[in-house]
């Protein structure tokens, strides 16, 4: 580097965006982070549970088969809620304010629903976490996502307050893409939560 | 590179305009002031603090053990109070002082010097990641200190730490310092990964990145994917002690050595995260004390890749006495030995960098050749240990212990020395003595092979680990006191070190901005840096940034400053893309650090505490996030969306 005092030729940035996108925002990248270490926490709690099932004969070992009603009821919403989701993402993406605060809550909706019939699938799982490893890997896969399913809908409905109440700028906008982006790895990771809880007992 | 956009011409930076950038850059001083810092360079010292502090506590708990080691049958320390103190001592240097140094203190303070940047990416979280980090030690120690550290092992193998053979909390205390530790290394990793990727100063395309920076890069990718497996079963091996699920009680259908599966799946990796920046750092100091360009960067860097990547294949070769299938063992036998291939690579590319360059044999290089020395005397025996037959033998032998001190000294700790030699001028603007450092090296290195080399015999002589005497007709006595008065060597070399350290401070020759002549950004600026980094943000144009860079290199014009904004670049090629804001000094990361240490101790004592405390850990992080007004005016009235 020469000295300061020498002139230099300049690169002016002031003309570059300040409000990107995908893989181009920083926001996105954080994202993106935190979805791999999720998702890899899932992966490995997935493996576990088929460890598990080869320490056994029968498959699930002294329960009933988890019901499969509500758990399908909720998987059946969570892939319908990709439509509206990308219709946000996409929307705000475009920085449409209006369109964004009626995404947020139809949004925010499906989420509290998702979280309420959530309150069902645990019963309807037919074991206890105490009761044997089973009991104890299934109840903490579901508990796992829910945790997941209930923190983003936290953050869906936090957004959407702060949509209506607070200055907005493109900032915001780039939160809610990257919000409605964890919402796919909501419904990804059920749908993996899904086969492994309710399917995996009656195909092994 | 050619600038895209070569308008003016610089002059050179006024006063007025760097008294504003302090201004804007600097976090508030004082005794309240220092729970608000997001500055990284603040962070990563804090980082280097604490985590030395706990090499020092973690030293002293070795030399505990070494004097109740040092003769048969002595009784210095007591059984159980040994076993806490093998516990804490392992656990302490693995994930208080090896992870935190090596990974968090290094990238956090270097990585965006050396990518050319004013921050760190999210230097919020990146403060709560220390305080976190902080809190799950001084967990750790509380616990020791009122009888009630763990006592199961580093590892903490089921089913010893499990419910039936270890009531009361010494294991939950373990699993949630783990949890904590995990946590922070994880978020600093994401934050590392993206300031690699996109905060890189123009022109420094991936393959001019320098080799330390890949090297946290690459580490960083490998915590992603690690750390999860051990926060997995350190929660399990909670909720079976305090919830009765029963993943890993095989009455119930759990199984023990699922839980050592779990383990290593993190475990061998870690070793890995502890010695790949140890790597770069090598590579970092033998080019600058070469005098030459690195020779064979990118082999170094496939090797760094290769290396990350064979080190989630090799975990069960710490279980071959576990019973598992031959065939299992065979495959991990081989990819065992795959790895010497990759690390044998970078060895011969440093040696042809010696070799043809005009070695200066300061301090740092000289810790860079025990490195060599040690570290690959500490491979030579992990290949050997490859070999299930040897392996039977000599397992939970002190040959072990010999191997792992060699491995992971020799991998972290000469290295980490070697570092801190090298870049103390930068961070304090002073050097250390070159006269102690020599001191310091000659002490520790004979030191640490008196201590560590004896251990292999021991081992092969059949004395266990973790037993806290022996008797004298076992005839281990001699080689034993050998061992612990090499300990007393390595005592005086680190005490050399502190008393160097705090010389340097006072007395240390002033360091000027490039005191080796090195090829580095970090180098450009002041020693120590102002809090803003660079005046002047730098552009690259080669893969030795300051050897490489012309006459009249250009500089990055068009910033805002009067708000912390920084220039983000694309991955490829690190063009100018976008710009962003980073934020200003706030309490709220100590305070969600706080919440977040609640929550996890709380329920180490009751799942009752479960919902209460993750509400208030909600709440904060909601104040947190809340946007503030004026920011969020300002940026609107200036925004450029993208195209």
């Amino acid at each position: 580097m020469g000295t300061l005092n020498q002139p230099r030729p300049l690169l002016d940035v002031s003309r570059t965006p300040t409000v990107v996108f995908g893989h181009r925002s920083i926001i996105w990248w954080g994202q993106s982070g935190l979805m791999a270490i999720e998702g890899t926490m899932f992966a490995i709690f997935i493996a576990t549970y088929f460890f598990l099932r080869t320490r056994e004969t029968d498959w699930p070992p002294g329960f009933d088969l988890p019901a499969l009603k509500w758990g399908s009821i909720n998987l059946a919403l969570l892939v319908l809620s990709a439509v509206p989701n990308q219709w946000l993402k996409k929307k705000s993406e475009q920085g449409e304010l209006g369109a964004v605060r009626i995404g947020l809550i139809a949004m925010s909706l499906i989420g509290i629903v998702n979280c309420a019939i959530r309150a069902f699938e645990f019963p309807s799982l037919n074991c206890v976490w105490d009761g044997n490893a089973y009991g104890s890997v299934t109840w903490t896969l579901l508990g796992f996502h829910t945790f997941h399913l209930v923190t983003d809908t936290c953050d869906t409905l936090v957004l959407t307050v702060i949509m209506f109440f607070t200055p907005i700028e493109g900032r915001r906008f780039e939160d809610v893409s990257v919000n409605a982006l964890y919402w796919y790895f909501i419904i990804i990771t059920f749908i993996a939560t899904y086969l492994v809880i309710y399917w995996a007992p009656r195909w092994l | 590179m050619t600038p895209t956009e070569q308008s003016a011409v610089a002059s050179a930076p006024d006063i007025d305009r760097l008294a504003n950038l302090e201004r804007i850059w600097k976090d508030p001083s004082g005794f309240w002031g220092w729970f608000t810092h997001v500055n990284h360079r603040s962070i990563g010292k804090r980082y280097m603090v604490t985590a030395f502090a706990f090499f020092l506590a973690g030293g002293v708990l070795a030399a505990l053990m070494r004097i109740q080691l040092s003769r048969p049958e002595n009784h210095f320390l007591g059984p159980d109070l040994y076993n806490q103190i093998f516990t804490t001592h392992g656990s302490t240097m693995m994930f208080l002082f090896a992870v935190p140094m090596m990974f968090e203190a290094l990238s956090v303070y270097l990585v965006p010097l050396m990518v050319g940047n004013r921050n760190i990416c999210f230097p919020r979280l990146n403060a709560y990641s220390y305080y976190v980090y902080l809190a799950g030690g001084l967990l750790l120690y509380a616990g020791l200190f009122i009888n009630t550290g763990p006592d199961a092992g580093w590892f903490a193998y089921v089913p010893l730490s499990g419910p039936d053979f270890t009531p009361g909390k010494r294991s939950d205390i373990w699993a949630q310092m783990i949890t904590f530790t995990e946590l922070s290394a994880l978020a600093v990793a994401v934050e590392v990964i993206i300031t690699t990727f996109k905060l890189r100063a123009p022109g420094m395309s991936l393959n001019r990145i320098p080799l330390f920076v890949w090297a946290q890069a690459i580490v960083a990718f490998m915590v992603i994917f690690a750390m999860p497996a051990v926060m997995l079963s350190s929660t399990m091996l909670l909720m079976d002690r305090t919830v009765n699920t029963h993943f890993f009680n095989p009455a119930e259908g759990g199984d023990a050595i699922l839980y050592q599966h779990l383990f290593w799946f993190f475990g061998h990796p870690e070793v890995y995260i502890i010695f790949i920046p140890g790597t770069g750092i090598v590579s970092t100091i033998i080019s600058t004390f070469s005098r030459r360009r690195i020779f064979g960067y990118t082999a170094i860097l496939l090797s760094m890749v290769g290396t990350a990547f064979v080190g989630f294949g090799l975990w069960v070769h710490h279980m071959f006495a576990t019973g598992l299938p031959q065939m299992g063992e065979s495959f991990f036998t081989a990819a065992s030995l795959m790895v010497v291939i990759a690390s044998g690579t970078q060895v011969f590319c440093w040696l042809v960098t010696m070799w043809t360059g005009k070695v200066v044999l300061k301090t740092p290089m000289l810790f860079a050749l025990a490195f060599f020395f040690v570290f690959v005397m500490g491979g030579l025996t992990g290949v050997l240990m490859a070999s299930v037959p040897v392996d039977l033998q000599i397992h939970d032998t002190f040959f072990i212990v010999a191997h792992f001190h060699y491995v992971l000294i020799g991998g972290a700790v000469f290295p980490l020395f070697g570092a801190l030699y090298y870049w103390m001028p930068k961070i304090t603007g002073r050097m250390l003595s070159e006269t102690a450092g020599k001191w310091h090296f000659w002490l520790f290195f004979i030191g640490f092979n008196m201590t560590f080399f004896p251990m292999h015999i021991l081992g092969l002589r059949g004395m266990p680990r973790r037993v806290y005497t022996y008797s004298s007709s076992m005839h281990w006595a001699s080689l034993n006191m050998l061992a612990s008065a090499g300990a007393v060597f390595m005592t005086a070399a680190v005490l050399i070190f502190i008393a160097n350290f705090f010389w340097h401070q006072k007395k240390g020759e002033l360091a000027g901005n490039n005191p080796w002549g090195a090829a580095t950004l970090e180098w450009a600026t002041s020693s120590p840096p102002p809090v803003y980094n660079f005046a002047e943000l730098p552009t690259v144009n080669g893969r030795d940034a300051l050897w490489d860079a012309l006459p009249n290199q250009p500089i990055v014009e068009g910033l805002d400053e009067d708000c912390r904004q920084v220039l983000v670049t694309r991955v490829m090629d690190a063009d100018p893309d976008h710009r962003d804001e980073f934020p200003e000094a706030t309490p709220i990361p100590f305070i969600a650090a706080i919440a977040t240490s609640g929550f996890f101790i709380s329920t180490i004592f009751t799942a009752k505490a479960f919902f209460p405390t993750i509400i208030v850990v909600g709440i904060v992080l909601l104040i947190w996030y809340w946007p503030r007004r004026q920011p969020s005016l300002r940026r609107k009235e200036r925004e450029i969306w993208e195209h």
